[in-house]
């Protein structure tokens, strides 16, 4: 192994991984996804472990957790995969010239690639007496392995120097051993880099409570001992004995192998935005790597980083990074805090704050704003907001349209469904969390814990939680946050459309029209789909997409539908299908109720029920009798409802003018004609109309998609509002005087809606995210621009407006509803 | 429909590759039971029972990508290959071997009994292997 040889075609390329932590084995990991057998492996780290999870060194502290349950990659799983593990191994430098990683011992290794991850290290300030038996860091498992053999005994006590994070954990801990902790703090709040004074006062007193003696202004001048630590003495003479002290003084990059390379670094390595260091040879990701600016002490970014890493190295070459926004959650039992941005408006004036403030109750937030925009928030007692907020900030949400109940909540801002929720750290393991898939609260922390799991998507795949109508996300965001601590991270600042791929909704959407890509496999071409032909969340997000933009030559692929579009029924849970007729706003004859009943009877329908929607749906269907039953319902003058498609479903109506005392309006012809004129078009989702004809609001018009209220002077039109697992009633949008202003409107609407909401997102979560003043900007303040989106929607309502089931019955697919053959 | 015995399977011809729609499935059924044929990526057919180790939902009706389908009621993912569910989520469905001839017509191997009949997953694995 000291003979450097280059490598040829036959032999594998060599790639050097120095240092065995989260960033560097997690990049391991997203290379070995995208190319397994691409590189021969070699892994230096100077621990003598395999990899484990450093953020749960709190756990471990607190005697939670062990160092096995920690574990993320053991020896046996390098063995595996071929990778060589060279564990308590410390590299000394990398000769660039030669390409060749000398170790400590003396030992070359040729490369073709490096990564350097080497992480922090914790600082340890120049502290008279620092370098005696019983100092520590809290950085490694031999940190924590020498602070419980320290805390054994009665009596005992620990100095933890540095309220930040990490000290605080520590010293949660090292109290959770029985200890006497003091946290001494040289600023004047403990985690002044994260709370503002009033969250870190609050803080403080909880601590205090708890018996943590927490003392601020607090410098030490030396620590005591003869090469056995016995105390420390502070500025102001104070002496304060103790049998342990711990150094939570921040932490550096550790550059030591980069500097003694000679590579270029500031305070860490520089790295561009695909992780490459000033060597084309040679990558840095983690804690280690400083890019554009700003290093990482969180594992989110860290993450984030891997991915695009790996992605490079796979020689992929498309992805970026672009940097991180953080959050911070402090992992102490019990506590509730929340930091994310800035914590304190600026002295300019650009920037503002909002607060809100109940002593009774422990609870404190703060939003710094700036343009409209959040800049920051600082959350204290009640952390259930902190992922929406964090959300807010990195999407560049403009929040103007709910100040007012901003600071309230999402709650407040819509969802009532689960969003009135207790904090979560409180709330017994026994807690449903999920109610669709019945998940509680310890199943959660579990599946967290025991399968090692960092993210929403993971949560999601192990334990279902928030996986199927997603209400109950922030809950479990903010359970994941309250489990992993400071180094969650609720979501990537980007989120791809699936894991085929890195490239986000919005940026494939533009590729589409820009680049004019006309079918999905041109979609994968131009943008390096990863997987053959997608998966089942991408295809019909792209089979729509390329829908929308070109309704008159797209030809829409069957096999990117999913089923119930496919065959224009509603699959139920035994496998039959729910078949529902368009009843043209709710209204309809005793002919046509005969037809329904003949056919119900002659297909011998199990189930008749009457929809929340004003029409009726017949339940049991097998897939085999569709097509003839459809026939039958043509015959009789039906169409499809389309109960089954992301597309417009129902216009709901009321008596309105012709019959009700009250009615102001004629609701019920205006939506019939509404429903005429919308019916068949495809939408990112479900989208639902309903006219009411007075403010009693019979047709529920405030909880759908688009409401029309009618008065005696006109008509209210009404977005954005949804009656489903989230209730969220609409936002008013104009007045307007005439059943053709409604129809405008109506249309420009729902076109904006078509073209720019993200696939499978509801009307109401994209006005929260693009604001309703931007829809008020679309719609009201550029008369021509309404225009030419009615006009779009009307050219691609010319091609959309085929009833689907007439089709089918004419096509005499039979490849689809009839069995390929009957063996005896 | 021609037949022929091998390890106790019963092979049937049971139609042309081009039956199936790419990236689609058909079923065929046996004794009662459904079996669902599929045409995955690069023309390749497997058989599987029509039947979601989770809820029994019908992967028939589900989306192929890849050489895997998604079953339309709770979106598993099952590896046509191996009938297994893709991880985490744990579960398989019983497979049936397949053959196409020279003029692409597919031919499925069944078991001589039905399938709920015998031990089914050792068996019907075990045979698939010689597929």
């Amino acid at each position: 192994m000291t003979r450097s040889v280059p490598s040829t075609p036959e032999t594998k390329p060599r790639l050097v991984l120095i240092g065995n932590g989260m960033a560097g084995m997690r990049t391991l990991e997203e290379l070995l996804k995208l190319a397994p057998d691409m590189y021969e492996i070699t892994v230096f780290g100077d621990e003598p472990y395999g990899n484990y999870n450093r953020i749960m060194l709190s756990p471990m502290l607190s005697g939670e957790q062990t160092l096995p349950e920690i574990m993320l990659n053991d020896e046996d799983w390098y063995a595996e995969r071929d990778i060589t593990l060279r564990k308590g191994e410390r590299v000394e430098r990398i000769d660039r010239l030669r390409r060749e990683v000398l170790t400590q011992d003396g030992d070359r290794l040729p490369y073709d690639r490096v990564l350097i991850a080497t992480g922090s290290r914790p600082f340890i300030p120049p502290i008279p007496g620092a370098d005696q038996d019983g100092v520590l860091g809290f950085r490694t498992v031999a940190d924590v392995e020498a602070m419980v053999e320290a805390s054994d005994g009665d009596d005992r006590r620990a100095v933890v120097i540095g309220g930040g994070l990490l000290g605080l954990e520590a010293a949660a801990g090292l109290a959770a051993h029985g200890m006497h902790v003091t946290v001494l703090h040289r600023n004047g709040h403990i985690m002044d880099q994260q709370l503002d004074t009033a969250a870190g006062r609050m803080l403080e007193r909880t601590l205090r409570e708890r018996g943590i003696d927490v003392r601020v202004n607090a410098n030490t001048r030396r620590i005591e001992g003869n090469g056995r630590v016995t105390g420390v003495e502070l500025d102001d003479g104070e002496r304060l004995p103790a049998d342990l002290v711990v150094m939570a003084t921040g932490i550096r990059p550790n550059i030591d192998v980069a500097e003694a390379s000679k590579l270029y670094c500031e305070r860490g390595i520089v790295v561009d935005d695909t992780l490459l260091t000033y060597d084309p040879k040679i990558y840095a990701v983690g804690e280690c790597a400083q890019h554009r600016g700003d290093t990482y002490g969180l594992v989110a970014p860290l993450f984030e980083q891997a991915k695009v890493c790996a992605n490079h190295l796979a020689h992929y070459g498309i992805a970026k990074y672009g940097g991180s926004m953080v959050s911070t959650k402090l992992k102490v039992t019990g506590v509730d805090v929340y930091s994310a941005g800035k914590i304190a408006a600026g002295d300019d004036e650009t920037e503002e704050e909002m607060v809100f403030a109940d002593a009774a109750r422990g609870v404190y937030k703060k939003l710094v704003l700036r343009d409209d925009r959040v800049e920051g928030a600082v959350l204290y007692g009640d952390t259930l907001d902190g992922s929406w907020y964090f959300q807010l900030m990195r999407e560049g949400t403009n929040i103007s349209d709910m100040r007012e109940h901003l600071l309230f909540g999402q709650a407040h801002v819509g969802d009532s469904g689960h969003g009135a929720t207790a904090r979560i750290a409180s709330l017994p393991d026994d807690a449903e969390i999920c109610g669709c898939n019945g998940v509680c609260k310890g199943d959660i922390v579990r599946a967290i814990n025991e399968n090692k799991i960092f993210t929403l998507d993971e949560v999601r795949a192990h334990t279902k939680a928030s996986a199927s109508c997603g209400s109950c996300t922030g809950m479990v965001e903010d359970l994941m946050a309250s489990t992993l601590g400071g180094d969650y991270s609720a979501a990537p600042s980007k989120k791809p459309v699936c894991e085929c791929t890195d490239h986000s909704h919005d940026e494939v959407r533009e590729a589409i029209y820009r680049q004019e890509l006309h079918d999905i496999p041109a979609v994968f071409a131009a943008l390096d789909w990863r997987t053959d032909n997608g998966c089942a969340k991408c295809r019909p997000a792209l089979n729509y997409y390329l829908l929308c933009a070109w309704p008159d030559t797209y030809q829409d692929d069957p096999q990117s539908r999913f089923i119930n579009e496919r065959v224009h029924a509603n699959i139920q849970k035994d496998g039959t299908y729910s078949v529902i007729p368009r009843i043209w706003g709710g209204v309809t004859t005793p002919n046509q109720l005969k037809s329904i009943a003949e056919v119900a009877e002659r297909f011998e329908v199990p189930t008749v029920k009457i929809t929340g929607g004003q029409r009726i749906d017949l339940l049991g269907v097998q897939k085999e009798q569709l097509p003839a039953m459809w026939k039958d319902l043509n015959d009789a003058g039906f169409v499809s409802g389309h109960a089954y498609g992301k597309s417009l479903r129902t216009v709901k109506t009321c008596v309105g003018r012709e019959w009700c005392r009250f009615g102001t309006q004629d609701s019920t012809g205006l939506g019939i004609q509404l429903e005429k004129i919308t019916w068949g078009s495809w939408m990112p989702h479900k989208f639902k109309i309903a006219v009411s004809g007075c403010p009693r609001n019979c047709a529920e018009a405030t909880i759908k998609d688009f409401g029309v209220v009618c008065v005696d002077s006109g008509y209210e039109l009404h977005v954005g509002g949804n009656g489903g697992m989230k209730v969220r009633p609409t936002e008013f949008l104009c007045k307007v005087d005439t059943e053709a202003e409604v129809i405008d409107f109506t249309t420009a609407f729902i076109q904006l809606y078509r073209e720019e909401a993200r696939y499978l997102e509801r009307t109401a979560p994209w006005i929260e995210r693009v604001g309703l003043s931007y829809v008020k900007r679309r719609l009201l303040e550029d008369p021509s621009g309404r225009e030419t989106l009615s006009e779009r929607f009307a050219n691609s309502q010319r091609f959309a407006q085929r009833d689907p089931w007439a089709d089918q019955v004419a096509a005499e697919d039979d490849h689809e509803y009839e069995p390929m053959m009957v063996l005896s | 429909m021609s037949q022929s015995n091998a390890n106790d399977l019963t092979w049937y011809r049971i139609g042309p590759v081009s039956d199936i729609p790419p990236l689609g499935s058909r079923v065929v059924q046996h004794q009662g039971v459904r079996i669902a044929i599929f045409r995955a990526h690069g023309d390749a057919i497997f058989a599987v029972r029509d039947q979601c180790p989770h809820k029994e939902g019908p992967l028939s009706q589900g989306i192929v990508h890849g050489q895997r389908v998604t079953c339309p009621l709770h979106g598993w993912v099952i590896e046509l290959a191996s009938g297994e569910a893709v991880k985490p989520d744990v579960g398989c469905t019983p497979r049936y071997p397949t053959r196409v001839d020279d003029e692409g017509v597919i031919s499925l191997g069944v078991p001589a009994l039905p399938p709920e009949l015998t031990p089914v997953d050792d068996v019907v694995h075990d045979l698939a292997d010689d597929a």
